[in-house]
């Protein structure tokens, strides 16, 4: 069934609830923003989540993972929407790994794979160059030196990228006009020599770095998935991490809209809940409706990341277009029918406010969506 | 499982030799419509033959009794008969009945053995074509608070009142109505659910003209008309019940509304007449908004399949509501764009009007419970404010 979890993809939610509700949410991630914590995410949640075997689930079980669909994942995903948990499953488990699986070499595969579904090694993607993203905007360059490549340029807004050991890099190696048969990705270790990662504080106080390379030496073994193939490479990757942001996008939707009806059942003005006037009541239910519209969605997408007979671009995009739109609706009006508490720090629904922000941003927001949908239906 | 396939293939063959190819084309004018009725004609013999295949074979109403003329088919053989038809896009053979969807459902669940074997038959048979008296001209929104009065003569009773926006009155054959049995208690309580012929003494029927230009909807008058008792579906003043079960049907019907076969997508009917540019339609802005409609569109279509699928499996929906509040507003939003599309050559009057239809979906988010009475309800029942 398309539309429905299947017992496997149930038993993940529900223990992706049951974990993160007792082991994250709003008041972990104050602490660690408060905290001024280096990582940006806890050690002790994360080895729960190796424990657990998260960083392992989309891994084929050739490489020590568990092989688990997207779908599965997805349901991880959502409930790191809920529960606002940082880690390194997205940028490292989810990107990192669906880009060495989709295109990585055997020795890319045997050498990356067990480590990360481990939890040990990260991996992220260090693409976007301009404050509004665009894959096809590549101005870092990778010039040939004998058998090898010098990469230099600037990469922005990548996440996790202060704490990961391999970035997976776009640069131009050729000077093509096209920008679709001129990019390559690379693997960078990121101790590499040349290589210089900042931290980069964002209001959702989560891992974000830039990332400025210098002559960086890679050897032709680092290519990933062959010279000029980045694009096409980069698009596949682009739409998986869309279709989770998008799961994560409706899990913030969800929990702020069940947060946000709560408190119109317990606020009381005028003698009475605010939840009884109808003002509130229309916008509440049209909020629900919304993010009913969200979960199928996000369903059908995540299910054509695991289904070769259903086409994803489309889906991803669609999925990332509405939940975009919808979680920027959902947290506004959060704060909103809060009235004056929603505006304070002391209080946890600002959190969702500021994370959905930058989940919409990444990799593409409603706008950007919206235009590739369009461009994807031939209008 | 084994079974169903079986279904699946004699279903196929028995399509194959039953349904004329005339039959698989989709409708263009409603006159090509059948919607049975003691006042109604068949366009074509190959509709002919095909209506009446569909009649004598019971799958009109596939998963009624086969005892009142009904397919007696189970749900899982209801879903193939359904994918079958669709695969081969053939017309439905009886169009917008309201017995059939409706109150026949209605008397199946509630009705008296009497009632059931009185009107389920004629209903399949497409002999007696059915209007709802539900709406009155001061309880539209607030239905319950119906005011046309049935006073008890022992057997019958006697019904006086009036009611509005009732669908094709003027080519229908009997009525199912809600009227006021007790006129004492609270206004949920004392509505009764009646049945009676729309020839009988003091039925009067004035089509009512609308904006569109077309009158799908009349006023209907009720001056001292004579009903039987034994035409009450369920028990006397209990009506109420059955009023929300049928407008619960109602809305998800309406829910599916801009679900209808076209030839072309929102989209490509732009490109059609607005062309492309670098292969992006002409006018930014419109682009932006088709997409935004055809994403939405998409999402509503894959809530109902969901939701479906939900019921199915675990017997909970509460949806109702939100598909007909969603379905109709996205169904406007349409039609405004197309309109939007054709520019000024969509303000003509003519036969293929396009702001005929423009002007109908106006309609949609009023007819059966409007989006405010949508977002109540859902506000109340589901998210538990008050």
């Amino acid at each position: 069934m398309e539309l429905l979890l299947n017992q496997e993809e149930s038993m993940v939610k529900d223990s992706a609830i049951e974990f993160l509700n007792t082991h994250a949410g709003p008041s972990l991630h104050r602490e660690l923003r408060d905290g001024n914590s280096s990582r940006g995410y806890s050690n002790s949640l994360w080895g729960q989540m190796i424990d657990l075997g998260w960083p392992a689930v989309l891994v084929s079980e050739d490489y020590g993972g568990l092989g688990f669909s997207h779908v599965a994942m997805g349901q991880i995903s959502e409930q790191v929407g809920s529960f606002l948990a940082s880690s390194p499953l997205f940028a490292s488990s989810i990107l990192g790994v669906s880009a060495i699986e989709h295109s990585g070499t055997e020795q890319q595969k045997k050498d990356l794979l067990p480590p990360i579904a481990a939890g040990e090694l990260f991996l992220t993607l260090a693409i976007d160059e301009a404050p509004r993203h665009n894959p096809e905007l590549v101005n870092c360059k990778a010039e040939k030196s004998g058998s090898d490549y010098l990469l230099s340029g600037v990469k922005h807004y990548v996440v996790d990228g202060h704490i990961s050991d391999n970035l997976i890099v776009s640069a131009k190696t050729s000077n093509n006009q096209v920008t679709k048969n001129s990019t390559t990705l690379f693997i960078v270790p990121t101790t590499s020599e040349g290589i210089k990662i900042t931290r980069v504080p964002m209001v959702d106080s989560r891992n974000s770095s830039t990332v400025v390379l210098e002559d960086v030496l890679i050897g032709e073994h680092q290519i990933l998935g062959g010279i000029g193939n980045g694009h096409n490479v980069l698009s596949i990757i682009l739409d998986i991490a869309n279709t989770h942001l998008a799961a994560e996008l409706l899990g913030i939707s969800i929990e702020s809209f069940r947060r946000t009806l709560s408190y119109l059942k317990e606020r009381k003005q005028f003698g009475v809940n605010i939840g009884s006037f109808q003002a509130l009541q229309h916008r509440a239910a049209t909020l629900w409706s919304e993010i009913e519209l969200c979960k199928s969605i996000v369903l059908k997408a995540l299910r054509s990341l695991d289904d070769p007979s259903l086409s994803t671009p489309r889906l991803a995009s669609s999925a990332k277009a509405k939940t975009c739109k919808i979680a920027a609706l959902a947290t506004n009006e959060a704060v909103q029918m809060h009235g004056g508490i929603g505006m304070t720090d002391e209080f946890d629904i600002g959190f969702f406010l500021k994370r959905a922000r930058v989940a919409q941003l990444l990799f593409g927001d409603q706008r950007y969506h919206t235009k590739r949908f369009s461009e994807l239906s031939g209008f | 499982m084994h079974d169903l396939n079986d279904f699946r293939l004699e279903t196929r063959d028995w399509l194959e030799n039953h349904c004329p190819q005339s039959m698989r084309t989709p409708v263009v004018e409603d006159k090509e419509k059948y919607c049975g009725g003691r006042r109604s004609s068949y366009y074509s013999d190959d509709q002919r033959a095909w209506v009446e295949s569909m009649i004598s074979k019971g799958w009109v109403a596939p998963t009624w009794p086969c005892e009142y003329g009904g397919g007696g088919l189970s749900k899982e053989q209801e879903q193939v008969l359904k994918e079958e038809l669709s695969a081969i896009k053939a017309r439905s053979p009886i169009f917008s009945s309201m017995g059939l969807s409706m109150i026949g459902p209605a008397i199946l669940e509630f009705g008296s053995e009497k009632l059931k074997r009185e009107h389920l038959p004629k209903m399949i048979r497409g002999e007696i074509r059915w209007c709802q008296g539900y709406s009155e001209p001061n309880s539209g929104s607030d239905l319950a608070g119906l005011q046309t009065r049935a006073e008890d003569f022992g057997d019958h009773f006697i019904v006086n009142g009036q009611k509005v926006w009732t669908s094709s009155a003027d080519k229908s054959d009997w009525m199912f109505c809600l009227v006021r049995t007790d006129f004492e208690s609270g206004k949920h309580y004392g509505i009764s659910l009646v049945l009676f012929d729309m020839e009988s003494t003091g039925v009067t029927v004035r089509p009512i003209k609308l904006i569109s230009g077309a009158s799908p909807f009349c006023e209907t008058y009720l001056d001292n008309v004579k009903v039987e008792k034994n035409q009450v579906v369920g028990e006397i003043n209990k009506g109420w019940t059955i009023a929300k079960y049928l407008l619960t049907h109602e809305r998800q019907n309406i829910g599916d509304i801009g679900n209808v076969a076209r030839r072309q997508t929102l989209s490509e009917e732009a490109v059609d007449l607005l062309g492309l540019r670098d292969g992006q339609l002409s006018d930014s802005g419109l682009r932006t908004e088709i997409a935004e409609w055809e994403i939405d569109y998409e999402c509503h279509q894959l809530t109902m399949e969901r939701v479906n699928l939900e019921i199915k499996s675990s017997g909970v929906g509460n949806t109702s509501a939100m598909l007909k509040y969603y379905g109709t507003e996205l169904n406007k939003r349409r039609h405004e764009l197309e309109m939007s599309i054709h520019g000024g050559a969509a303000l003509g009057w003519g036969e293929d009007s396009i702001a005929r239809p423009w002007l109908r979906s106006k309609g949609n988010s009023i007819e059966g419970g409007t989006s405010e009475i949508q977002l109540n309800i859902i506000s109340k029942r589901i998210l538990g404010l008050g």
